[in-house]
């Protein structure tokens, strides 16, 4: 029997602007299972973000319930949620991924120091996590000397190095060539496979989905389609 | 990390970093520098007052504040042990007997009203400004010395000069008239011209011959250690001289007691003017600072950094900003202050000054807790006004910080 990494029930999110109010997600139901490799997918506004804010715990929803890992986020503090953000989720973000004053290797230790863990633990883990992404002898370049496709690979390798339960992606591949988001999208489905962590991932980019394993389709924040695709 | 994270933080924009730390240096030097003139010139004005016989601590028969006459005198000093005792200690730096009435002194050609002061030269030597003052003539040899010294004015205006005779008239305890010719064997220049007129110098031994009077003395002037801190030797004072009235510099100069604590109060308010001045530079450039960094903070927010750490690294930025501009403050300040420790030149913009007893030369006087204050209200200050843009920082929604990144 597979766990349940993800839980949404009756998920409604109302923004106000004004006067006006827009549904950004209504009525969401949705169970997403460990280790699983799954794309949210939709068009501009659909609600993908929306969503994975909402998983993230960086947003709160105007009504319904949301569990990651058993834990009802739409209760928590915000104290608790960056608790819960630091060591159950891991985030890749499209751009202005990387703390910019940090070399790679600082930003791969940073989570991890903020979870308390040894300087010297730290520092081997986060060299083995950027050899795994390919990023060997580039571990104290700044953000600034990075390619993008590199950028995103540090932001891939800080958000598995402390084997977190989950990594939410919103646009990964978005700033990359073709080629570097292919690559990226192979490195994240090796960790899928490897480390077994459930990964998250929005688009509306079609090579990326051809690597979901499970593809949800969300149209004016409800969810239009949802199925599983055979490799 | 926190801290690499602040520190690095603080030299992204070098030039924004460099101006606030110009600033923040620039506004130490100057409450160090300004306060380090004014403690100098209230420091000479102080010195000029004591040194013009007021000593730290003065004691006088009862009475004498009101009538300083001849009528009141303090017992010998052997009659009282207990006075003699304290005088010896080491909280004493100097002390003197003096004999002080008002007389008349005239020359060939004019008559004025003086303070004729019966003084020991030698204890007098270190504790007045009598004997270093002597610009013509010679100091005063011993307590039977016959000769006067009379101030530069007071001899213009008699117009008379060194070596010449004078004859100076005053009342004894029978209220006869003491009458004597001298011989004028010294005359003292002083910043103040007021003293130059206003007193007479002879030996004590000698003015006592000239009025009749036995070994009674109408004050004792006293130095302690420090003339801020005298509540100690005040008090010890007065227990030794039971029966005399004591009283401190303060008491017998309000004027200049009333310039020392507006003085301290104007310190205080020129460090706050200096530092309102300084503020708004600080928390701008912090504000800039966080405001330019909403999506990061965001980021670091989204990765799971308490918003109490993100107050933290805000702050420490502000600290690390501060202190640095606090140290070359004061070094700033101890490398201008160092080639003028001799003294200043203000004669081409302070004339007139000598009539409030400020000399030509200004004496810096750099004071451990005015420095210590300079640097404690930028440092405390200066942080309390970085909790402004740190707690914004640390309250910002990390969706809404880096919504611009995510849709």
């Amino acid at each position: 029997m597979k766990n349940t990494a993800v839980q949404c029930r009756h998920l409604d999110k109302v923004f106000k602007q004004g006067q006006l109010s827009v549904n950004a997600l209504s009525g969401i139901d949705i169970e997403i299972n460990t280790g699983e490799f799954l794309c949210l997918s939709g068009p501009s506004g659909s609600g993908k973000t929306t969503l994975l804010n909402m998983v993230g715990g960086l947003d709160r929803p105007t009504a319904g319930e949301i569990s990651v890992s058993g834990q009802r986020l739409d209760t928590m503090t915000s104290e608790q949620l960056a608790d819960l953000r630091l060591h159950r989720i891991g985030f890749v973000f499209q751009a202005y991924n990387l703390i910019p004053v940090l070399s790679a290797r600082e930003n791969v230790e940073f989570v991890m120091q903020l979870q308390g863990i040894e300087e010297s633990q730290r520092h081997s883990q986060a060299v083995e996590i950027l050899d795994q992404v390919g990023l060997t002898g580039l571990e104290n370049r700044r953000p600034a000397e990075l390619s993008g496709g590199q950028q995103q690979r540090v932001a891939v390798a800080r958000a598995i190095v402390s084997r977190p339960d989950l990594v939410l992606a919103d646009e990964p591949t978005a700033n990359l060539d073709s080629a570097n988001s292919d690559n990226l999208m192979e490195l994240m489905r090796e960790l899928n496979s490897s480390s077994g962590t459930t990964f998250i991932i929005s688009t509306h980019d079609e090579d990326v989905m051809k690597f979901a394993k499970r593809l949800v389709r969300l149209h004016d924040g409800r969810i239009v389609g949802d199925e599983s695709v055979e490799r | 990390m926190i801290s690499r994270i602040a520190w690095r933080n603080l030299w992204r924009n070098h030039r924004r970093s460099l101006i606030m730390l110009s600033a923040i240096s620039l506004g130490v030097w100057g409450m160090i520098w300004m306060t380090a003139l004014m403690r100098g010139m209230v420091d000479q004005m102080i010195d000029s007052s004591i040194k013009t016989l007021s000593g730290h601590i003065q004691i006088h028969a009862p009475g004498y504040i009101d009538d300083p006459s001849i009528e009141y005198l303090l017992p010998p000093l052997n009659k009282s042990p207990a006075l003699q005792k304290l005088l010896a200690s080491d909280e004493v730096v100097a002390w003197s007997e003096r004999l002080r009435v008002p007389a008349v002194i005239r020359s060939e050609r004019d008559v004025y009203a003086v303070t004729l002061v019966g003084i020991d030269p030698v204890r007098e030597r270190g504790l007045s400004f009598i004997a270093e003052s002597i610009t013509q003539g010679s100091y005063l040899s011993s307590v039977i010395d016959n000769k006067l010294l009379l101030g530069r004015k007071l001899v213009e205006r008699l117009e008379t000069r060194i070596n010449r005779r004078v004859v100076l008239m005053s009342q004894d305890p029978d209220n006869n008239i003491a009458e004597r010719g001298f011989r004028i064997g010294g005359i003292f220049e002083t910043d103040l011209q007021a003293t130059e007129t206003a007193y007479v110098f002879a030996g004590i031994e000698t003015v006592r011959k000239l009025l009749k009077v036995g070994p009674g003395v109408s004050e004792i002037s006293l130095l302690g250690q420090d003339y801020r801190n005298l509540d100690s030797l005040l008090e010890k004072t007065r227990s030794a001289a039971s029966n005399a009235d004591v009283k401190t510099w303060l008491q017998i100069d309000p004027y200049m007691a009333s310039i020392l604590a507006v003085m301290d109060g104007f310190v205080l308010v020129w460090f706050i003017v200096i530092f309102l001045a300084l503020s708004f530079g600080l928390v701008n450039t912090l504000m800039m600072a966080v405001f330019e960094r909403t999506r990061e903070i965001g980021l670091i927010q989204a990765l799971g950094m308490k918003p109490s750490y993100i107050l933290l690294m805000i702050l420490i930025e502000s600290i690390a900003m501060l202190l640095i501009g606090l140290l070359a403050g004061n070094i700033l300040s101890w490398l201008t202050i160092l080639p003028v420790k001799d003294g200043i030149d203000v004669s081409a913009v302070a004339s007139g000054l000598e009539w409030v007893g400020i000399s030509s030369t200004l004496l810096p006087a750099v004071k451990v807790h005015d420095v210590v204050m300079a640097n404690a209200v930028v440092l405390v200050l200066g942080i309390l006004a970085s909790l402004f843009p740190a707690w914004r920082a640390s309250r910002k929604v990390p969706i809404e910080a880096i919504t611009r990144v995510w849709q």
